[in-house]
């Protein structure tokens, strides 16, 4: 147990593990994706009330729910590099902010695609809608930080306190459909009770969700190895690796 | 800025008390303040201006002002204190005071703490009390100004104790202002959110506990959570340095 602890600390066999990971996070993660999206837009039922409007919820339920599971994690990234110093959470903060920045994007503009038919508006400042608008600055936020420090400790830890003071936000925007009376529809998922759904639709879903995971995480592996090529260019193995490629 | 003008922090031993030196800091925070009278007004005509341009360039009629007067009022507000943040720690950061204090025997986000009270006396306090004389400019009624002072109140501590964490971290940054700005304003939001909600629930008779006790606990939140923070981003801002 220990000895893992101790070897994710570790640069290099972080980057080995990430090579024999990779192929496996893409395949699975497109698999799912195609088999997720394919199911829901092709053949899952329509719905009663928004017929067929609804079916980009398969693309906006999972940038959403991943938009702010990346920054949880980052969260829990940050806790670790403040507490234990840890270079690789560092790297995965670093990493992985520019994603979320992306899938929080795209979870406002798939709901403003999809606000349009089933409201007759793009933009609504409703609760779910503004506090997603302020993930997306917290995001912002942490990437001008971290480009504007030059030390790379610093800046590391720096940065983590500001995700940190950022994941307030967090429980809002979870919350905010229940706590206000808005116009953005309930949580469509809740991991203690059945979904309201018939399988037809939350099966793909669900597929569609834990393939964007894969995806991440595939993303997630590829960033970081850059990362630790730019950050570990004077070390030995990283010579080694260059040459070995380039043979 | 005059050297000599600025009060120095001497060493306090560990014998003096947690509160005597909160008490020290602040003390000293405002005797540099009042030494520095510009600094003290200009967040306070920052704030006058912008209130004014809001009638001159959406339109002075007296229902609109009414319905956005303490929206207009709240958004004033938190761009003067946003405005003021830059000098929180930058004059002590610069000529090594913050350094002193970091050192200090007695724990860092006390002092830390201090210095935030003392800079909502300074900018926070100021705009509360001028807060009713604009409210009056900008048609609000008598129950309305009543409600938003008292939000005002509650509020601009919660503005200065987030701000605080912004200002260490973006302590000896080039453009370190509008780096501040980017990653204060998201966390403003939720507290201009309710503020302003307080005054509306007031102007339409309904009742505004539950908004106070929100607000409540904002600053009770930020009371106790942002020194922690933002001494642990000094602490990273000075290592840098």
């Amino acid at each position: 147990m220990w000895q893992i602890f101790h070897k994710l600390g570790s640069p290099k066999w972080f980057f080995g593990i990430a090579t024999r990971l990779m192929p496996w996070l893409l395949a699975g993660g497109v698999l799912l994706l195609m088999g997720g999206i394919v199911w829901g837009l092709g053949f899952a039922p329509k719905d009663y009330l928004q017929g067929n409007s609804y079916r980009i919820i398969f693309i906006h339920v999972p940038t959403a729910f991943l938009a702010q599971s990346v920054y949880i994690m980052m969260a829990v990234a940050a806790v670790v590099t403040l507490v234990w110093r840890m270079k690789l959470a560092d790297v995965f903060v670093k990493a992985v902010a520019p994603v979320g920045l992306v899938l929080t994007f795209l979870a406002l503009f798939t709901g403003a695609v999809w606000g349009k038919p089933t409201w007759g508006t793009w933009w609504i400042w409703d609760a779910r809608l503004t506090s997603m608008l302020i993930l997306l600055f917290l995001y912002g936020g942490v990437i001008a930080l971290d480009r504007a420090i030059n030390d790379e400790k610093s800046a590391a830890r720096a940065v983590a306190v500001l995700v940190l003071v950022g994941v307030v936000n967090i429980p809002i925007i979870k919350y905010s459909v229940e706590w206000w009376n808005t116009l953005h529809q309930p949580a469509t998922f809740k991991l203690t009770e059945k979904p309201s759904m018939p399988p037809e639709m939350w099966v793909p879903l669900l597929l569609s969700i834990l393939g964007l995971y894969l995806v991440f995480g595939w993303l997630a592996c590829l960033r970081m190895q850059t990362e630790i090529l730019v950050r570990e260019q004077r070390t030995r193995w990283v010579k080694d690796h260059v040459m070995a490629g380039r043979a | 800025m005059n050297a000599e003008a600025r009060p120095v922090i001497k060493p306090l031993s560990s014998g003096v008390g947690n509160v005597a030196a909160m008490k020290a800091v602040f003390s000293r925070d405002m005797k540099v303040a009042f030494r520095q009278r510009q600094d003290l007004l200009n967040p306070l005509l920052f704030f006058v201006m912008v209130v004014t341009l809001f009638p001159l360039g959406v339109s002075p009629e007296v229902s609109f002002l009414r319905e956005a007067g303490a929206g207009i009022l709240w958004v004033a507000a938190l761009l003067s204190v946003l405005l003021s943040l830059d000098h929180l720690f930058r004059h002590d950061f610069d000529d090594g005071t913050l350094e002193q204090l970091v050192l200090q025997p007695q724990p860092l986000f006390l002092l830390v703490l201090a210095k935030t009270v003392a800079h909502w006396a300074l900018t926070g306090l100021p705009l509360v009390l001028l807060a009713p004389v604009l409210g009056v400019m900008v048609h609000l009624e008598g129950n309305s100004i009543a409600v938003l002072c008292l939000t005002l109140l509650i509020g601009t501590p919660v503005l200065s104790l987030i701000g605080s964490i912004g200002a260490a971290l973006t302590l000896g940054l080039r453009s370190a202002g509008v780096l501040l700005s980017l990653l204060i304003i998201p966390l403003y939001i939720p507290v201009l959110i309710f503020g302003t909600g307080t005054v509306a629930a007031a102007a339409e008779g309904a009742s505004v506990d539950a908004y106070l006790a929100l607000m409540g606990a904002f600053l009770v939140l930020a009371v106790t959570l942002a020194p922690f923070a933002a001494s642990a981003a000094l602490r990273i801002s000075l290592s840098n340095s």
